[in-house]
């Protein structure tokens, strides 16, 4: 783990603040997916930005 | 119901990020006081969650503590967050209102003056007693109804008296009435919540209001008034409060109410009441006594 990675406890226990769902961590792109939401929350510096309104919206 | 401007609230608190240094101190005493009341829980907490966690206060009071294993933060601005993550502990940005923890995940739950600028509240507590397993802890202080007690008056008679109508200027709070109300309705059980008060004093009103923009904790009432206030109203409320609430030094006084709610997530150690007609004894036979059964048709026992 690097300095700029979530805590691999955190990680553990973060869902999707929407739909409370399960997230997918892509690590190159340092988002948290949720395919519920249709969600993706921004990691930036080893902190999941988990507001709805800071996620990019998944194109269909 | 939608009081506050959470965007408003997200915005102020990343910009106090370079003034809290120096206006956290409530936040650093309530802090203290939350981490004595862990010392009196009987069990420990591997899992703790500090909610709105400011640029790191309730950690640094939880250094050591032997009631808490693992603590995480989450505060609703990103620059908070990442202040308060220069500690290493894991950090998360999220809003109380759409919590982004699993269920049954942690042991305690922590809030340190942070509440007070949620919408829903219910929501809130319902969103924390889910991410608690059974026997968890809730634990937090959140400023109480009579906070700011002194400024509310002040402006509102100087904006009676300077414009004929008054405005929400002061951020309306919770009661302890309605707190332990909440909680219960959130499904906590054995809801405790009492209010304390710590009185600040301050040389004269700008100084009380610098503080709160340092905290980060100036109005965000979605109905406040858009326009900045006229200098007038100011300088009328600051003689109102210098007039009225001024102590024996001369110094004006702000009231903080600090409210405490203390709620377990139900568990079947819990103590809780006996089902009605569940004895097994007699009251009678505890009392060394003998029992005088009522006769259904009269209203009084009848006398031995």
């Amino acid at each position: 783990m690097t300095h700029t990675d979530i805590d691999p406890k955190l990680l553990e226990i973060l869902v999707c603040p929407v739909t409370k769902g399960p997230l997918d961590y892509d690590r190159a792109a340092r988002e948290l997916v949720s395919r519920k939401a249709g969600l993706a929350y921004p990691v930036r510096d080893g902190i999941p930005i988990m507001l709805p309104e800071e996620a990019r919206r998944l194109s269909e | 119901m939608r009081v506050f401007d959470r965007g408003l609230v997200r915005q102020r608190r990343e910009r106090a990020v370079a003034t809290l240094p120096n206006a956290d101190f409530l936040f650093k005493e309530s802090a203290e006081r939350l981490a004595d009341r862990l010392l009196d829980m009987a069990r420990t907490f591997p899992l703790a969650l500090d909610l709105g966690c400011h640029t790191g206060q309730m950690a640094e009071a939880l250094a050591q503590h032997p009631k808490i294993g693992t603590l995480f933060q989450s505060d609703l601005s990103p620059r908070m967050a990442a202040h308060a993550r220069a500690n290493g502990l894991g950090t998360v940005c999220a809003d109380e209102e759409f919590l982004p923890i699993a269920a049954n995940a942690l042991d305690l739950v922590l809030s340190n003056l942070s509440l007070h600028w949620v919408n829903d509240l219910p929501g809130a507590f319902a969103q924390i007693r889910q991410a608690l397993k059974p026997d968890g802890l809730f634990l937090a202080h959140m400023f109480g109804g009579d906070t700011l007690r002194e400024l509310r008056i002040a402006l509102f008679e100087a904006e009676g008296d300077t414009s004929g109508g008054v405005a929400p200027r002061v951020s309306p709070f919770t009661d302890v009435r309605d707190a332990g109300n909440l909680l219960t309705r959130a499904g906590f059980a054995l809801p405790v919540v009492d209010a304390d008060t710590i009185t600040v004093t301050y040389t004269d009103l700008f100084k009380l209001m610098a503080d709160l923009r340092g905290m980060g904790e100036t109005n965000t009432v979605i109905e406040r008034p858009k326009k900045p206030a006229r200098r007038d109203l100011f300088l009328r409320a600051a003689d109102i409060y210098a007039k009225r609430f001024t102590d024996a030094r001369g110094r004006l006084t702000a009231t903080f109410e600090i409210i405490s709610l203390t709620a377990w997530v139900p568990h079947s150690s819990q103590q809780k009441a006996l089902r009605p007609g569940s004895a097994t004894t007699r009251l009678a036979d505890a009392l060394k006594t003998s029992e005088i059964t009522l006769d259904d048709s009269t209203p009084f026992p009848k006398k031995p």
